[in-house]
């Protein structure tokens, strides 16, 4: 589904433009004279208030005239860039985002003080201090004069590179022939002799009579193209007409305003240009939703391709075979390739924390440097869609949390400013997303007075510094202290942590005390193909990722008969509770008589599932679930097997939660 | 045949909105995305009418203007630029560089294919 609204595309344009004038805003705060910068502002600036002047966007074509104003002030070296200055841009793009989200709002009195703030910091008289939400003026359409049929004559002469130029003479006399009836006289009296003539210059005049209802503006507008370089006399040949005329004409020559890169920064500019142009020219911009519908060709193809080998290895044919195995090796490099093409960089996610920082560093009056390392490691799309809340309330705590104010840091005997580092890189299948901060690290003490206070832990119990930290991610768990205007707002750590698990990941925290902390993120690549671990239940097939799987093990009769009615099994002196999918599934099918166990884990926690039989490994193209099926937790998806039939895909996450659960209410029940 | 017109803008809502109003009139479009890809795109094939953005990433509209006056192929082709109300200078170095004519933004769709009709001719 591709958008063919053009204020839609203008909106996605719109926050691809807001993304470039952050970059590079926040790229000036670190080199306020890099002209390139400046120009790639500017150009976005200008590019927003020329296409939202095109679609009805006029608040915002008004109001970011004014922000590309003073950039183009900027950089034409007439007033230096300052911090001020990118501060304000800053704070009025965030109102130029709501110009653009809603467009009718009533924005006056932000657009009025933004501006103000802006005009200061560009050192602009105030005199401009209001912008109103005019339109901007239409291109000329000029009313013809009704002044009846009148007679003109019009002598004129192009400049001699005029058809060079791709102005076609016979076109402009098509067009006074279209006015009234006219006759056209020729001028050839200074056409060079043949030897001299360069067949693209022009050299012939013309003088018609004119007997028309239109007005001379109505002429003048056949010329309005060539009308500053030409030779132009109109006369009328009839009474004479209202003088006015020639005077509105001219005052309906636009209002000069230069916009000129200043020339002695050109080469500069033009090398950046080429650089960020290069970058842009390498991508082809292509819908989520259509690479979706590449991967599920795919899968199907990939599908299709195992019935055609199961085929082949059946047959004899020595020539079938061999057409299979092309098709089954071409199909997986064709998988393979998928899988890169939804993979977009990490920086792109990166990127706004910049900004985030940099607003917390002011709400906060802490001295904050950010850095980020490996922007280029690729994830796929789905992932970093996903993956920007949570990272967003991890960035926000570091700082919050972390980071101490800069005096106390002084007195502590670190450096003043405080680092907030985020990196990623990958590693096999996952990919590691860090946060790490040099601030106070976590505060034991506090934690576990909380988690005692909200009954997560028992007085005085004993925990290990890990089981102790991990306490931060329970639902419910929130220090006294966390409730600040920074980390009170949006998700709390065990949405994040639920977050990551969903993405099939895993979260660890570790952290020194005075020396920082660290939050990592295990991510798997992709979401759209999994390792997996077929299994039969009743007549059904399963898959379980295999990620997620420890081991497996034979159930045998004893043990499952003693653990009728409490189901857990003693693997090396630890108690694992287990759920047997038979009865879980309810599919009414006698147990086989071998059945097996799969223990699966997610990092700390682990639960068996009893299943008939373990079929295989069994790579899997995964399909969500319908919408209809929407609110099914036990299942995270399905895949279509080779012989074609389907297999539901077990949701980890949701089956350890349901086993520990049993474990903890039979605890309880003693 | 109907007439084959090259737009030229980094903008994709501009780009889009163009050839919608140029389709629309019954002309052929093709659209490059910067000056480069105009210029490239403007020698590989053969446009009655180049329509193009001034300020555009990777070279801009008035080099993109000025290397085509220089080709032989493209003397005499039309080539209006978008301009906004505030650029008369950058009309006139525009003009300079080789255009045809301009179109003030905002335009709508009748203004844009009354111009291309203009420099068209019939």
């Amino acid at each position: 589904m591709t958008s063919l609204d053009p204020i839609q595309v203008f909106r996605t344009e719109a926050a691809e433009l807001f993304e470039q004038i952050e970059t590079g805003l926040l790229d000036l705060l670190n080199d306020l004279s890099d002209q390139a910068t400046i120009d790639a502002v500017f150009r976005g600036l200008h590019t927003l208030k020329g296409s939202g002047s095109m679609f009805g966007f006029e608040a915002l074509a008004a109001f970011t005239h004014h922000c590309e104003t003073a950039f183009d002030r900027v950089r034409k070296g007439q007033v230096p860039a300052t911090a001020e200055l990118v501060a304000a841009v800053l704070d009025a793009q965030d109102h130029m985002k709501a110009l653009v989200s809603t467009p009718n709002g009533d924005h006056e009195e932000a657009s009025n003080r933004l501006l103000a703030a802006l005009q200061a910091a560009a050192g602009e008289p105030s005199a401009h201090a209001t912008v109103v939400a005019a339109p901007l003026p239409k291109a000329v359409a000029a009313e013809p004069s009704k002044t009846g049929g009148k007679g003109f004559r019009i002598t004129f002469r192009l400049p001699v590179n005029a058809m060079a130029n791709g102005t076609n003479p016979l076109g402009l006399l098509d067009e006074l022939q279209e006015l009234g009836s006219c006759t056209v006289k020729a001028d050839l009296s200074t056409v060079p002799t043949l030897d001299a003539l360069e067949p693209t210059d022009l050299h012939i005049g013309w003088t018609l009579d004119l007997i028309t209802d239109k007005g001379r503006d109505a002429i003048d507008d056949v010329f309005i193209f060539v009308m500053d370089d030409m030779e132009l006399t109109v006369t009328e040949l009839a009474p004479p007409a209202p003088a006015a005329a020639q005077e509105a004409s001219a005052a309906a020559a636009p209002a000069p305003v230069a916009e000129v890169a200043a020339k002695a920064d050109a080469p500069k500019a033009q090398a950046a240009d080429a650089k960020h142009g290069a970058k842009q020219a390498e991508n082809v911009r292509v819908p989520a939703e259509r690479l979706d519908e590449l991967m599920d060709r795919v899968g199907e193809l990939v599908i299709a391709q195992s019935r055609l080998s199961q085929l082949a290895g059946s047959s004899a044919d020595i020539h079938l075979r061999a057409v299979s195995e092309d098709v089954e090796r071409l199909s997986g490099e064709l998988r393979d390739t998928m899988m890169v093409l939804r993979m977009v960089p990490v920086g792109s996610l990166f990127g706004r924390f910049r900004r985030l920082v940099h607003d917390l560093a002011r709400e906060t009056g802490k001295v904050i440097e950010l850095e980020t390392e490996g922007e280029t490691t690729e994830v796929d799309k789905t992932v970093i869609e996903r993956l920007a809340d949570p990272l967003v309330h991890l960035v926000r705590n570091s700082v919050d949390h972390g980071l101490e104010p800069p005096d106390e840091r002084v007195a502590s005997g670190k450096e003043k400013t405080g680092r907030v580092i985020l990196s990623a890189r990958q590693s096999g299948g996952e990919v590691i997303i860090t946060i790490k901060d040099d601030g106070r690290g976590v505060n034991r003490e506090r934690v576990r007075a909380k988690a005692e206070a909200s009954g997560l832990i028992q007085p005085g119990q004993m925990l290990t510094d890990q089981e102790l930290l991990q306490l931060i991610f329970q639902p419910g768990f929130s220090t006294a202290a966390q409730v600040t205007n920074l980390s009170g707002r949006g998700v709390g750590m065990d949405v994040v942590k639920k977050t990551v698990e969903a993405l099939r990941g895993i979260i660890d925290i570790r952290s020194e005390p005075g020396r920082g902390s660290e939050i990592s993120l295990r991510i798997p690549l992709t979401l759209a193909i999994i390792d997996g671990l077929l299994v039969r239940v009743g007549s059904g097939s399963y898959v379980i990722p295999l990620s997620a799987v420890e081991e497996c093990l034979e159930l045998s009769l004893e043990d499952d008969l003693r653990s009728r009615g409490r189901s857990f099994i003693s693997l090396r002196d630890n108690l694992v509770p287990f759920l047997r999918l038979r009865e879980l599934f309810e599919t009414g099918t006698p147990p086989d008589r071998y059945q097996k166990m799969v223990v699966i884990s997610t990092g700390d926690e682990r639960v068996g599932l009893v299943v008939d039989q373990i079929i295989g490994d069994h790579q899997t193209v995964i399909k969500s679930m319908s919408k209809l099926h929407h609110d099914v937790v036990t299942f995270s998806g399905a895949t279509i097997l080779g012989d074609g039939n389907v297999a539901l895909i077990l949701d980890v996450t949701h089956l350890v939660a349901v086993g520990q659960q049993q474990e903890a209410h039979l605890r309880a029940a003693g | 045949m109907s007439a084959h017109i090259l737009t030229v803008d980094d903008s994709a809502s501009i780009r889009m909105t163009t050839k919608i109003a140029l389709t629309g009139a019954g002309y052929q479009v093709t659209e490059a995305v910067d000056g480069l890809d105009g210029l490239n795109k403007a020698k590989a094939g053969q446009f009655d009418l180049i329509v193009t953005d001034l300020n555009m990433p990777n070279m801009n509209g008035l080099s993109m203007i000025e290397a085509l006056r220089k080709s032989a192929a493209h003397m005499g082709v039309p080539i209006i630029f978008l301009t906004t109300e505030s650029d008369a200078d950058m009309k006139s170095r525009a003009k300079a560089a080789g255009a045809t004519g301009w179109i003030t933004k905002p335009f709508d769709a009748e203004q844009l294919v009354k111009i291309a009709k203009k420099v068209l001719g019939k």
